[in-house]
């Protein structure tokens, strides 16, 4: 989804976040790893330009796609440059619509503060939106994250509900431009 | 994008604990095995035969369904929205699509607290059913030219019946209300033996409920018999996500139906109130969940519409867009009858 390069930079600038964030809890640390490693910053924490280009906006957090940030309509999806993402690296459209990065912060009203536990591992289980709505749309890789034990999924938990809340309400994903 | 989802699923399926745990009980591997019948066809008597008064829209499917209540046990009555059913009671509801039979889901509480959800693919020769993966199984019948019915999965079971103080969904006093709701949706006729509100009451099988409950039985409280019929039809379709006792984070959609208070809830949630769902053409927070006239323009009926991702409603167990409850509904709405 990012180049090599971006990846790295994102992952750079990802750990030094952490590292001030992590609490001294085993389970928080292991989210906070996994995290790193699995790369959620890449499209759950904004990007903005900076002196060596693209950077992580670390003062935003995992808080998703800016609410402020209205995007002009996708381009259609066709030809062999089939899907197209913001600057930001949190909107995407592609044949499934226009998708955008989840808030992942502890915020009551627009993050994932007021979820339980159970929650968390049911919506990741359906690969569900909020676990009962629409189906979590590209490009999630939300097989790859239903792959991870229960554990796993605790520790991921953990290290969100961890992080400082940050107030920012995602808009909805949007259906396909050809569908309307 | 079906990629995707057949990969979910596929996924979903090696998850363990999804029917009971694995030191808990389980499911049986065939649907003979599970009491449905006592020979091939031949359904066990203990097994009561019942139609909801509201059928849930799963694809036009032909449905039958039974109750089995444990010997001497009963349902505990006084919480009429949320009856409370005794250990050992089983349901079956069997679907079937171009009169064959398709899928049979059953529901069993095995032990106290324990519910056990499973689906049951048929055979090609309609002579048994077989567990499916708890992941489900996609695409196991054509419904109309190119979409076919898929089986859900256990967690897309918990989805809908996981939500309330009941896991039961379709067997509930307004469901089996003798005030039977003549314009219900796709309603379905009272066959003889059908089990009753007044048979459970008669036999002793539901305690505990108000004395006048046959005397003055469960009804949507509407102002006309459309608005009766819709807000059924949500009540059974929505309200098992959509509802304030147990609310989806940032909504306040409420479409169950509750013995409490005077009215159903579900209107003054949805009329004339501000959608997080853009319709197209619309800026974001502009568009309205029902606007009263103006079907084009109510988010509601767009997205029952819808079978794309991004807006179906419901999300889930089904491909097919329930045509008739739409067009019933553009009508009222076009006739501009909803009022808070």
């Amino acid at each position: 989804m990012t180049s090599p390069t971006l990846r790295i930079a994102l992952s750079a600038g990802l750990a030094c976040g952490l590292a001030s964030a992590a609490a001294p809890d085993a389970q928080i640390h292991r989210g906070a790893y996994l995290v790193r490693i699995m790369g959620c910053a890449d499209c759950h924490m904004p990007m903005k330009m900076g002196p060596k280009g693209p950077e992580p906006d670390l003062t935003r957090g995992l808080s998703g796609h800016p609410e402020a940030m209205a995007m002009p309509p996708a381009p259609e999806p066709k030809g062999p440059w089939l899907w197209a993402g913001a600057a930001t690296n949190t909107a995407f459209a592609g044949p499934w619509g226009v998708s955008f990065a989840a808030n992942l912060t502890p915020d009551g009203e627009t993050g994932l503060g007021r979820w339980t536990e159970a929650e968390f591992l049911h919506i990741v289980r359906t690969g569900r939106h909020l676990g009962k709505g629409r189906p979590i749309l590209p490009p999630m890789p939300i097989q790859s994250l239903q792959a991870a034990s229960e554990a796993d999924l605790k520790a991921l938990f953990a290290y969100l509900q961890s992080q400082p809340a940050v107030r920012n309400r995602v808009p909805a994903a949007l259906e396909p431009a050809a569908s309307h | 994008m079906r990629l995707l989802l057949l990969l979910s699923a596929a996924i979903l399926g090696t998850l363990p604990g999804m029917a009971g745990g694995p030191a808990g009980p389980r499911a049986p591997r065939l649907l003979s095995q599970t009491g449905l019948y006592l020979a091939p066809g031949r359904i066990d008597t203990r097994n009561r035969a019942y139609a909801p008064q509201y059928p849930l829209w799963s694809d036009g499917a032909a449905k039958s369904r039974w109750v089995r209540l444990p010997e001497g046990a009963a349902i505990d009555g006084r919480n009429e929205d949320a009856w409370s059913f005794p250990v050992g009671t089983k349901f079956w509801k069997e679907f079937r699509f171009h009169g064959r039979k398709v899928e049979t889901r059953f529901l069993w509480h095995a032990r106290r607290g324990t519910w056990i959800f499973a689906s049951y693919a048929w055979n090609d020769a309609q002579t048994e059913a077989t567990l499916v993966p708890a992941a489900g199984l996609p695409d196991v019948a054509e419904v109309a030219p190119g979409l076919r019915h898929s089986i859900p999965g256990t967690e897309d079971c918990r989805t809908c019946h996981g939500n309330g103080r009941t896991e039961v969904l379709g067997f509930t006093a307004l469901q089996l209300s003798p005030d039977r709701d003549p314009r219900a949706i796709h309603g379905e006729p009272l066959r003889a033996g059908m089990l009753t509100l007044a048979d459970l009451v008669a036999e002793g099988r539901l305690r505990h409920a108000r004395p006048d409950l046959l005397a003055r039985p469960p009804r949507i409280r509407a102002a006309d018999p459309d608005a009766r019929a819709l807000l059924g039809y949500f009540a059974v379709n929505c309200g098992a996500c959509h509802r304030t006792d147990h609310p989806i984070e940032g909504l306040d959609l409420d479409f169950r139906h509750t013995a409490l208070g005077s009215g159903e809830p579900g209107l003054a949630s949805i009329v004339d109130r501000p959608s997080q769902y853009p319709l197209p053409g619309e800026a974001p927070g502009s568009s309205r969940r029902l606007v009263p006239g103006d079907p084009d323009r109510s988010v509601v009926a767009y997205r029952m519409a819808s079978r794309r991702p991004a807006s179906q409603m419901p999300p889930l167990g089904s491909v097919l867009g329930d045509q008739e409850a739409l067009a019933r509904l553009r009508a009222w709405i076009a006739a501009g009858a909803p009022s808070r």
